[in-house]
């Protein structure tokens, strides 16, 4: 089902309530597929569970890299702890990026105590906007809630609105409490709702060469890219300015280099404002890479030019790709990752001939906010290349993967996110977990991802040595069972 | 009255389930919301130790536990959390959610106990403090709750052994190398030390002898005074407190012989212990003099510091009269409580008697920037910061040492800069990162 957009409310649902997502299934990636969109679909329930990541930190990300802007955590001051990481991005990333100058992020807390649990938050806020306005002169505010502002009531939206009208400049609440959602990509929707309310103004005109690419902060590829068929990158939210985003309602078309994230804003930008979204998986492999750019083609008009692009990056990466998957073939692979872009990394690995021998993958998405049964990824991987067994949907609950790794002993794992590859490399088996996440995208990105592997393949010294003495906090009884033996049926 | 921390150098009371994961093989449980862990092993750099990180169990409280209640919640996963982790010790932290609800959460857990689980709770809602309070919260429930049960009360106290409270884990990046010095000197005058974190610790042996020290000592100027003060009243034990950082020659051995003094040691085995550590620290300071007398190009000669109270006095002392570099303003951001600051103030205004040292009490480290932007002091200076200082001390011409949390622009894994070692290594750091600049 399509989501309807209602700019007018402050808050968006949490992806549980909008999309029906679940994080817990173990099976086939094609049973998956199956159930997801019959009414079959019945989240499972882990009695035992270990720290996931919440909503406030994935909102913090889609606002804390724009240019010029503010960002203030309403709550403890634990509630911002990792908004640093950041800050680092912003330095590093950002000079890939474009930005000339990538200056200090300002992040702040409102560090709430007691006291404002009992008497509630609201003046201490009031207060800090002003403060934030006077120390950094920002183009905008963003506040972000916390599951104690949330539980206590704090009236947020209302101490934004009365901001915004004193200073003069977006004064942005995003609802991100973690409370609210198992799913921490609800957070990313929570942040583009604020942006779409906000920031993305209605357009004045139609830029017809103009294509938003929401994404992380992969390195700019798409500049050349797209400059070789004549069109612009649009990048939403990171690094972007102001005017950058006010402008994407004019763009010709919004393309996802992970639905899994960018499914609200696609959304948003097609329903509030008339820019299509395009509705297939993102182009990794070659099969979909060619779909997607002759999607885009006829989305732009471009249909002659993505012809001879694709016939150049053809003649630029096959011979490549096709030593590659000599050296990989019959090597076998685990993945772990976000939903959609472990669909991806799944589709890579098997164009790369290797084996992939089960993947835990963080959550699963029915259908995104399109409603599109075309942007369905695990429906299209499973078409494209067969069913993947031992799909596992699971929230970063390393005791399960720890418990699979030991079984599957695969060539290689292939990670999205911190805090998993460890795993991998306990058990001697190389490890690469990809940063960027443009780095898999189009032809050459089989050659980037067959190149990394083969190089953690053949320098495998390190993760064999990690082997011998690797400690594991887990009993031999787990080790032995079943890795679903807590997975339950009812909520 | 706004309470607005820019770029916290801290994080709130849950933090402290750092504390629990530099213990080995004990393992945090939290019944807290979902985010809370990562949020505290993403502040922190190579938080994971035993069982930290990813690993920690976690109720990742949703609407149904803040609106029902979370006690089944939290049964559920430490009946999991006793089959899954391979722990001696759980300690049950509690945040936001499940403290505003209400949960009785040390219900739950004495019912564990009885069972014969080794296992504590303690609250650390994230509203309550933060996790230099919440430390000390931390250390006394598990020696309330597991300490207490398990210790030989009775056995007699043994004259040579110590129980340290010094370097917070994690929240000081140098804790290990810390604690490893101190543990060293310590044995150095005769006395065993437990240092009770750390895989150079032994763990929760450590923590079963606790009650058979004959006496405690604290190094720090407010942060830990919780635990020997509770100590005291508990087992009676005396504390001797250092109140800041002892880096260097001169305040190691003005360290080594406070305590000798305190617990009536044998005075010539700790001066004979000094004389050959500061020998071996002053033929570096010659080889340092040589350099710094030498080098014919550009060094810093004074420095700022954004710190927590112990460094920031602890390195005024030791660079001021050791290395020769001038602390100008300081910032001490560890929410220093008002009752503890004129200590401060007079422990650092009595570093030189031919010089004022400004220093400001104000967690919101933004503030402290805005003020160092504005400093004009003479010379090249050198910012002793954290992650967050890198690019202020880029703007500002400054060389910049990395030696607080968040951290992401350096590893470390067991640097410490407390005592003689860690005075010459602090020198070594600050000359490596100056060096550098000349290419």
């Amino acid at each position: 089902m399509t989501t309807k957009i209602n700019l007018d409310t402050a808050q968006v649902e949490v992806r549980e309530a909008r999309l029906g997502s679940v994080t817990g299934y173990a099976g086939t990636a094609a049973g998956l597929v199956g159930c997801a969109r019959t009414g079959k679909l019945k989240d499972r329930y882990r009695t035992f569970s270990q720290c996931l990541g919440c909503s406030t930190s994935n909102a913090a990300c889609t606002v804390i890299l724009i240019q010029e802007s503010a960002v203030i955590s309403h709550g403890p001051v634990g509630c911002s702890a990792c908004f640093h990481d950041y800050a680092f991005v912003y330095r590093v990333n950002g000079k890939h990026r474009g930005v000339e100058n990538p200056t200090q992020r300002r992040i702040f807390s409102t560090n709430l105590d007691e006291n404002d649990t009992v008497f509630g938050g609201t003046q201490k806020l009031a207060d800090s906007i002003r403060e934030v306005h006077r120390r950094v002169a920002p183009k905008v505010i963003f506040i972000l809630t916390t599951c104690s502002s949330g539980i206590v009531g704090d009236d947020v939206e209302g101490v934004a609105a009365a901001a915004e009208e004193e200073l003069g400049v977006p004064v942005v609440a995003i609802f991100c409490e973690g409370f609210r959602s198992r799913i921490w990509t609800s957070g990313f929707d929570a942040g583009y709702h604020g942006v779409a309310r906000k920031l993305i103004k209605p357009p004045q005109k139609k830029q017809t060469d103009l294509v938003n690419i929401v994404n992380f902060w992969g390195a700019d590829i798409f500049s050349d890219l797209f400059g070789r068929i004549g069109l612009r990158p649009n990048y939403l939210t990171p690094f972007a300015t102001l005017e950058q985003l006010a402008e994407s309602s004019e763009a010709v078309a919004t393309v996802q280099i992970c639905a899994t994230l960018g499914s609200y804003l696609g959304a948003a930008l097609e329903q509030a404002y008339g820019v299509p979204e395009i509705k297939i998986s993102a182009p990794y492999g070659v099969l979909q890479t060619d779909r997607w750019w002759r999607e885009l083609g006829r989305m732009t008009g471009k249909e002659a030019e993505v012809e001879t692009l694709l016939e150049e990056e053809r003649a630029a990466w096959l011979p490549r790709i096709a030593e590659l998957r000599q050296k990989l073939s019959g090597k076998t692979a685990y993945v772990t990752a976000g939903a959609s872009h472990g669909h991806a990394m799944i589709a890579v690995l098997r164009e790369l001939s290797l084996e992939v021998q089960g993947a835990a993958v963080f959550h699963h998405d029915p259908l995104y906010d399109n409603g599109a049964e075309s942007a369905d990824s695990l429906q299209n991987l499973v078409q494209d290349s067969g069913d993947v067994p031992g799909y596992n949907v699971c929230n970063k609950q390393e005791f399960e993967l720890a418990n699979i790794l030991n079984r599957v002993r695969p060539d290689i794992m292939l990670a999205r996110h911190g805090g998993m590859t460890r795993w991998g490399a306990k058990y001697g088996i190389p490890t690469v977990l990809v940063g960027d996440e443009h780095f898999g995208m189009g032809y050459k990105g089989l050659v980037n991802y067959g190149e990394r592997i083969l190089d953690a393949l053949e320098n495998d010294e390190f993760v064999k040595n990690l082997e011998k003495h690797a400690i594991t906090p887990y009993t031999k009884w787990w080790l032995e069972q079943d890795p679903y033996t807590f997975l339950q049926e009812e909520v | 009255m706004s309470s607005l921390i820019e770029q916290e150098r801290y994080t709130c009371a849950i933090g402290a389930l750092q504390t629990v994961v530099a213990i080995p093989r004990a393992v945090p449980v939290l019944h807290s919301g979902p985010g809370c862990g990562t949020m505290v092993s993403r502040f922190y750099t190579q938080s994971t130790g035993y069982a930290g990180g990813n690993t920690i169990p976690c109720t990742n409280s949703s609407e149904v536990e803040v609106i029902f209640g979370g006690e089944k919640r939290l049964r559920q996963v430490l009946e999991g959390t006793g089959k899954v982790i391979d722990a001696d010790l759980q300690v049950v932290l509690t945040g936001c959610t499940a403290d505003i609800v209400g949960d009785d959460v040390p219900e739950v857990v004495r019912e564990f106990r009885e069972a014969g689980r080794s296992i504590v709770h303690v609250s650390t809602a994230g509203f309550k403090s933060n996790n230099y309070v919440s430390h000390s919260n931390v250390v006394n429930a598990i020696i309330d709750q597991y300490v207490d049960v398990v210790a030989a009360k009775d056995a007699p106290r043994d004259p040579t052994l110590v129980n340290v409270f010094a370097s917070l884990p994690f929240q000081d990046p140098f804790w290990k190398g810390n604690l490893r010095e101190l543990k060293r000197i310590l044995a150095g005058v005769g006395l065993r030390a437990n240092i009770l974190f750390g895989p150079e610790s032994d763990g929760l042996e450590e923590w079963a002898s606790i009650p058979q020290a004959a006496f405690n000592i604290l190094v720090s100027p407010w942060y830990g005074l919780d635990i020997v003060r509770h100590l005291e009243s508990k087992y009676g034990q005396s504390y001797f407190q250092f109140p800041y950082l002892p880096i260097g020659g001169n305040e190691t051995t003005k360290f080594l012989r406070g305590v000798a003094e305190f617990a009536d040691l044998d005075r010539k085995r700790v001066e004979a212990f000094i004389a050959r550590e500061e020998n071996v620290f002053y033929e570096e300071i010659q080889n340092l003099a040589t350099f710094l007398l030498e080098f014919r190009y550009n060094l810093p000669n004074h420095f700022h510091a954004i710190h927590d109270a112990g460094y920031v006095v602890g390195f005024a002392k030791f660079l001021l009269h050791e290395v020769g570099i001038v602390p100008k303003e300081q910032f001490i951001v560890d929410g220093t409580p008002e009752e503890f600051q004129d200590a401060i103030r007079a422990e650092l205004a009595s570093t030189s008697s031919k010089r004022e040292i400004p220093v400001t009490f104000d967690p919101d480290a933004g503030l402290a920037q805005e003020a160092i932007r504005l400093a004009d002091n003479h010379g090249r200076g050198l910012l002793i910061g954290s992650g967050w200082d890198k690019l202020l001390a880029q703007d500002k011409g400054f060389d910049f040492l990395s030696a607080g949390v968040p951290s992401p622009y350096r590893l470390v894994l067991t640097t410490g800069y407390l005592g003689y070692r860690g005075g010459l290594r602090l020198v070594e750091d600050i000359y490596d990162r100056v060096l550098a600049t000349y290419k």
